[in-house]
């Protein structure tokens, strides 16, 4: 395809007797935002690096822009931006100088990154700050300063490893515009995340465990993918219910979400009505019962469960 | 303030040179109670935790921590409290086993109550069969919990986490919660920062901090019902961008915020906005509108009382 900009084929790293990346194959094309989730540990770190070809894969081969990377590392290098999951800021810079330090590392003109960094200074309510020394920022400024920084050279990849990690509610609202708007721009993007209401954002995701790929689908190709249903209910203290649902039969499994539980059942017709009736002579008052669609956490769950790969 | 508090703070201010970061804060936590702090970045949730641990000193007003006033005597506070910061560190070439005995050594625990101790913390973290591994090999969550085992190894009874589960899998999140709820039950009273809106809930009370100024404080249940100034509906819709503009413009919408693929939307009255709403949008050519009433989440209210001056804070595409 014309628009694949990123390939990756059976791409794997060892670490001595750890698989930490185990062929992979994926490809990520213009103007998509391409996920990587999955537990701790299950190699998106490694992935990414290897991408940004800052480590070698054992096997395997990698495409950028029709670039052999692991041939011609040095020619991918304006091609891509990196932002790794700990983002090198001078705690001795200001936030300005920061900015600065990294476009022009970059070759950002300067008519080109200021526009940019004073956007997104504003979108993350740091325009106050722009003489602070970073090492003075809270850590979530710092994360959104690296974000800045990575952002003000915007090549036709972009790698962000969970880059949004100690970012407030609101601010990675705003990041996710900026998101958008390089998606509509045509950058491709790969990113990773412990959110999954961002994973929920994303084009496409890639559902990693142990470093091998267990699914890979867009958010609603994946929920189809999900046998059964889910059942929500809702309750003020939803401890007694989890402790209740999770016995009945066709529950395949029971998560505490905020206020109440979601329960993966094999069919919702039929275990509904069971459930309400258990939860009342139990004595459990609950606000509601009702067949939900499943959450992106929801479904990693099933999914992992389906696929024997729960710890 | 009541001599049950763990945690009594009274006016208690933060200047760095010209910079306020805290202005003026009070409130008092109980015993076993669990208390978040909520706010967005830059609102002085670290630094008054760190105030509050007897590592920073406060510019005015006053804090006391398990009977101690944390101005006067900042290491008596500090040998009663465990702290677990927003970047913890472990020895990764030290084992989990040698880690903990590390730690109690620096907390001043007795080497006779060391081993007791040390076992009851990897009993308690879930750490069992990892005793020996070396910290470097383990996974994030596993290194987490670890970190809180290292900051309760002396018993303290007030115990302060900055965003503790930062960065870490839904499930491993959950796990570290069980182990929160557990230590509250105990009566250790707990002070957690977080940018986790499902952790929110999971406290018996939030406080709300936004640019060195308690906004609110309540429990989830009660921060949900007052922040939100109207009622809810959740709208699905395909083209998100023309349906945010579309919403805004339509009478009795008050809000509107993207969540995930969803838009929330406050209305002033759900059910009769409802059908309103989704005639709006498919008059406008999009397919396959969707229009539930839900109650608010800790994110709407997270959303609607940060909501910053002079800026949209939903985003709007
Ligand atoms: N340099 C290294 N040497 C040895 N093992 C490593 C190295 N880097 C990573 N690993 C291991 O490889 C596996 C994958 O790690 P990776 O950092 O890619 O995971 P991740 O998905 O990014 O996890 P997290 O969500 O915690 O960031 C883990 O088991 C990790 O301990
Ligand atoms: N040593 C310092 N000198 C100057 N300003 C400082 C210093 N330490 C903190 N600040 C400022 O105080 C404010 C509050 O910072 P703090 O770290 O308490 O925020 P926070 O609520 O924990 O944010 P986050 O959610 O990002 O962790 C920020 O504006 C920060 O830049
Ligand atoms: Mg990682
Ligand atoms: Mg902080």
């Amino acid at each position: 395809m014309a628009d694949v900009v990123v390939e990756a084929r059976g791409l794997s790293k060892r670490f001595g007797a750890l698989t930490a990346v185990d062929r992979l194959d994926f490809t990520v094309r213009r103007g998509e935002i391409f996920g990587l989730v999955g537990p701790d540990g299950a190699g998106k770190t490694t992935t990414m690096r290897m991408l940004a070809s800052v480590m070698l894969p054992d096997d395997g081969q990698i495409e950028i822009d029709g670039i052999d990377v692991l041939r011609h590392p040095e020619r991918t290098k304006q091609h891509v931006s990196y932002m790794p999951q700990r983002f090198g800021l001078y705690e001795d810079l200001t936030v300005d100088e920061n900015i600065r330090f990294y476009a022009d590392l970059f070759e950002v003109p300067p008519q080109v990154w200021r526009s940019r960094a004073d956007a997104m200074l504003t979108a993350s309510d740091m325009t106050t700050f722009r003489a602070r020394l970073a090492g003075q920022l809270s850590g979530g400024m710092k994360q959104k300063l690296g974000l800045i920084c990575a952002l003000v050279h915007t090549p036709g990849v972009l790698l962000l490893d969970e880059p949004t990690t100690g970012v407030d509610p609101v601010s990675r609202r705003e990041f996710w515009e900026i998101l958008y708007g390089l998606r509509g721009e045509g950058v491709a993007m790969v990113i990773s995340t412990a959110y999954l209401d961002e994973a929920e954002r994303c084009d496409r995701l890639a559902l990693l465990h142990r470093g091998a790929m267990v699914h890979c689908d867009t958010p609603a190709g994946l929920k189809a993918r999900m046998p059964g249903a889910m059942i929500e209910i809702m309750a003020a203290d939803p401890r007694p219910l989890w402790e209740i649902v999770r016995t009945l039969p066709g529950v395949k499994e029971v998560l505490l979400v905020g206020t109440g539980v979601h329960a993966h059942v094999d069919d919702a017709d039929r275990r509904l009505p069971e459930i309400e009736q258990a939860i009342g002579a139990a004595g459990v008052a609950a606000s509601r019962i009702a067949r939900v669609s499943p959450s992106i956490e929801d479904l990693f769950v099933a999914l992992l469960e389906l696929n024997g790969k729960r710890d | 303030m009541t001599s049950e508090s763990r945690i009594t703070v009274d006016g208690l201010i933060k200047r760095f040179g010209d910079f306020v970061a805290l202005d003026g804060i009070s409130f008092a936590v109980g015993a076993g109670e669990i208390m978040g702090f909520l706010g967005p970045n830059g609102a002085g949730k670290s630094t008054l935790i760190r105030i509050l641990c007897g590592l920073l000193r406060p510019s005015g007003g006053q804090a006391s921590v398990a009977g101690i006033d944390v101005a006067s005597d900042p290491e008596g506070v500090r040998r009663r409290i465990g702290y677990m910061s927003q970047k913890f560190s472990l020895y990764g070439d030290l084992s989990v086993v040698e880690n903990l005995r590390f730690f109690g050594g620096i907390y001043g625990v007795p080497r006779s109550a060391l081993d007791g101790q040390v076992a009851f913390v990897v009993e308690m973290a879930g750490l069992q069969g990892r005793e020996d591994s070396l910290v470097a090999t383990l996974a994030g969550g596993w290194k987490q919990r670890l970190a809180l085992g290292a900051a309760i190894l002396h018993r303290p009874s007030v115990l302060f986490l900055d965003e503790p589960t930062s960065g870490v899998d839904p499930q491993s999140r959950r796990r570290f919660w069980d182990l929160i709820h557990r230590l509250g039950a105990d009566g250790v009273s707990v002070l957690v920062s977080t940018h986790y809106m499902d952790e929110a809930e999971y406290c018996n009370r939030i406080a709300l901090i936004n640019r060195g100024r308690l906004i609110t404080l309540g429990t989830p249940h009660e921060i949900k019902a007052r922040s939100v100034a109207g009622e809810l509906l959740a709208v699905e819709a395909e083209d998100v961008g023309r349906a945010i503009a579309a919403l805004r413009e339509a009478p009795g919408v008050r809000n509107v915020a993207v969540f995930g693929r969803l838009l929330h939307v406050v209305v002033d009255d759900a059910a009769a906005r409802a059908s309103e709403l989704k005639a709006r949008l498919n008059a406008l050519g999009m397919a396959g509108v969707r229009t539930e009433r839900i109650l608010p989440t800790m994110e709407d209210s997270f959303v609607h009382l940060v909501g910053r001056a002079g800026r949209s804070p939903e985003g709007a595409a």
